[in-house]
């Protein structure tokens, strides 16, 4: 019998990650985050509360949209807690230009785009399967479902990216992809085929793995004997493991990747270790699974206090703390006040762009489903 | 003689190939062997020399890759041609094609189209080893979201491939292998038919004959042999298996009051059996017997030496034709 995968990978063995903040909230950046460091260097004051402000106000209306689950307002809820650093710094790192292929989880990058997340939350009450319109929110493309079908959307929109005559040489206009994909992802054949496809084309792409060591109940050791960043190497690929619960971290490794992505680099692999907190999903329960002292000890790496930690370090004052907080409670209570109101969609809506273009079938299906509804209301009056 | 205007089914869709991509410049080729060796059936023969490798794209061998990429081009404005090398070899594409392709236009709820077309080279008689003779049509005519078509003479795969590409929705596109060689006449000045249309093809007056593909050219040869034997025949040919177009197939019934439908895959739970219901839901006071379906038997596709009798032949729809006559 195989020796059973029980266990997370034992990060202790690995090399430093790239790591800029301690946990304690320190810089004191790891070796092998030295060649990112310049990318901290365009980093405004601004931008740096900024990212507080997104992981905790994400932080907050992740505990919202969990109560409305609870509370029978969403059909399921799939909880981002942890992860918001990793998020964060990546999708912060993304330039207006670039386009965002997600898996279902990257609730921080979706607000970041311009996503309205009640808009997620349609989705997970059961009102809709898209949600949103990409052009419209950043080019943050719809929720995958089907664990690493995106990835091959994003390299052959990169492959687009590409014939299109990128890259021009101005990084200001030059565009670059960004998709997210899980530990768990990183055994399907999808995933692998779209890494082969883009260093094959060499297309102007970043990789971005979140590994929060599980895929619902089975560790990732299950998924790899190796670490995950050392795949790449096979693909033909630069690979960067990062600390995935340090925001700078993963600002500084994606924005590096990305930039060499967009002036015609080739694609690059981000592996953020990181940690889910929560269940999978609200239908999930952990405990049965995984051991109390493992979620202790990842919840004493947590990414927002970590953050906030270095911030005070730098000075920055209470009130902006207070603020933030405020801010995210009013972001909760609104997002909690539109979950109430919004109504079931009509039903003919189902029949609605099977096709963009006419199909003899939904048509009549939906003349045959609203004369039987009529039938009803008739036998009512 | 061949002479311009005259053309295998094969050449007819290389000429629409071309054609396509000289219109449209987002339109792509992309799949295995598709480059400087023209494909494996010789389909995009010349299209790499002339059009370059950033138009018709050799790519790395897999199909989920194919599609997977094609829809993310798709996204970026492209319109993408993938040819899958043969019909076996569809299914590693299944999810991207059943799953992501055809819900992608309706989860976007209008924000974005998915102009694709998947050429699927399929069907036997060509004597190949097992996974290169297959019929999986019914898996994707199933499927809502896709449109699926299949020409069987060269006039019409000129202009279904043509009319396919400039489809905003994704078109499977299958294309019989047996019928690649056989040379007729391409009209290449207007189609004959919009893309989802069926079409009489012979006139006859005691049992209609729909067929579709590969079968039409069979369905014919039977209708040849029975008026030989005084029985007269009438044969649609489908060509669209989503959306079929009933029309023609439904005048032909009430006329003849018999119908049987031909295909070279197995008849269970497949597109004939789906003809044979529709048919007897708008038609059954006019049939004077049952619906009769002709197909392959319900077995794996059997070795090379066995295609003869597990694919139906003239004979088979003849046996069938007489069953209904003889209700
Ligand atoms: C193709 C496919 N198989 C199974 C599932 C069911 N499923 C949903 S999430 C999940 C685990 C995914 O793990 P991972 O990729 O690590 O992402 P995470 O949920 O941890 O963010 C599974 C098995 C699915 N959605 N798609
Ligand atoms: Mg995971």
């Amino acid at each position: 019998m195989a020796k059973s995968a029980s266990s997370t990978v034992d990060t202790t063995t690995l090399a430093e990650p790239v790591r800029f903040l301690d946990p304690d909230g320190r810089f004191a950046p790891t070796p092998a985050a030295e060649r990112f460091a310049s990318m901290l260097d365009e980093l405004t004051e601004a931008d740096r509360l900024e990212f507080y402000r997104d992981m905790a106000v994400v932080r907050r209306f992740d505990i919202e949209a969990g109560h409305l689950q609870r509370q029978g307002q969403l059909g399921l809820w799939v909880p981002s807690h942890g992860q918001e650093a990793a998020q964060v710094g990546s999708g912060r790192a993304a330039r207006a230009q670039d386009t965002i292929f997600p898996s279902y989880r990257e609730h921080a990058v979706a607000r970041i785009r311009g996503v309205d997340l009640l808009d997620v939350l349609r989705m997970l009450r059961g009102l809709t399967h898209g949600g949103w319109t990409p052009a419209e929110v950043g080019n943050f493309r719809l929720y995958t479902l089907v664990i690493g079908s995106q990835t091959l959307h994003a390299t052959g929109y990169a492959m687009g990216v590409g014939l299109d005559g990128a890259p021009t040489g101005d990084p200001s206009i030059d565009e670059a992809v960004l998709v997210y994909f899980g530990d768990g992802a990183t055994s399907q054949g999808d995933t692998n085929e779209a890494m082969i496809w883009a260093t094959s084309y060499q297309t102007p792409q970043v990789f971005f793995l979140q590994n929060n060591q599980w895929a619902i109940s089975v560790p990732v050791s299950r998924q790899s004997r190796t670490p995950l960043v050392d795949r790449a190497a096979g693909f033909g690929m630069p690979a960067t493991q990062i600390d995935g619960n340090d925001v700078l971290a993963s600002y500084a490794a994606t924005r590096y990747h990305l930039e060499h992505a967009r002036s015609g680099g080739g694609p690059a692999f981000v592996e953020a270790l990181t940690y889910r907190i929560g269940a999978h999903t609200t239908s999930d329960d952990p405990t049965r699974y995984r051991a109390a002292d493992e979620l202790a000890l990842w919840e004493s790496r947590d990414p927002l206090i970590r953050y906030r930690k270095y911030l005070e370090n730098e000075g920055v004052a209470g009130s902006f703390f207070t603020g933030v907080d405020e801010e995210a409670a009013d972001f909760a209570a609104d997002i909690r006040r539109r979950t109430l109101e919004l109504g079931p969609p009509p039903v003919d809506t189902m029949f609605d762009h099977v096709y963009s273009e006419e199909h003899p079938v939904p048509v009549a299906q939906k003349a045959w489903l609203s004369d039987y509804e009529a039938g009803f209301t008739e036998g009512e009056s | 003689m061949s002479g311009p205007g005259v053309l295998t089914m094969a050449k007819a869709l290389n000429q629409g190939l071309r054609d396509a991509m000289s219109a449209d410049d987002k339109v792509l080729v992309m799949g295995e062997d598709v480059g400087p060796l023209g494909g494996v059936f010789r389909v995009t023969e010349g299209l790499h020399a002339e059009f370059g490798g950033s138009r018709v794209l050799d790519t790395p061998l897999g199909e989920a890759g194919i599609v997977g990429a094609a829809i993310g081009l798709a996204m970026r404005g492209y319109r993408p041609v993938c040819e899958i090398q043969f019909d076996g070899f569809i299914y590693p594409a299944f999810d991207q094609i059943t799953s992501q392709l055809a819900k992608l236009t309706n989860r976007h709820e209008g924000s974005a189209t998915f102009p694709i077309v998947i050429r699927v080279p399929y069907g036997g008689h060509i004597g190949a080893v097992e996974h290169h003779q297959e019929s999986p049509e019914a898996y994707f005519a199933h499927t809502p979201g896709l449109r699926v078509v299949s020409p069987s003479t060269p006039n019409d795969a000129y202009w279904m491939i043509r009319q396919a590409i400039e489809s905003d929705d994704p078109v499977m596109f299958f294309e019989p292998k047996s019928r690649y060689w056989p040379k007729g006449d391409v009209d290449l000045t207007s189609p004959a038919s919009p893309l989802h249309a069926s079409r009489l093809v012979r006139s006859g007056r005691e049992c209609t004959v729909a067929a579709y593909g590969p079968m039409v050219s069979v369905a014919l040869q039977a209708a040849e042999i029975a008026a030989a034997e005084g029985t007269s025949i009438e044969v649609v040919d489908i060509r669209s298996l989503s959306p079929i177009d009933y029309g023609p197939l439904l005048a032909s019934v009430e006329k003849t009051g018999h119908l049987v439908v031909a295909a070279e895959a197995s008849s269970f739970v497949s597109v004939s059996a789906e003809i044979a219901a529709t048919v007897t839901e708008r038609a059954f006071f006019s049939l004077e017997a049952p619906v009769l379906r002709v197909g392959a038997f319900d077995a794996p596709f059997p070795p090379a030496k066995l295609e003869s009798t597990f694919l139906p032949d003239a004979d088979r729809v003849l046996e069938a034709v007489d069953r209904s006559l003889g209700y």
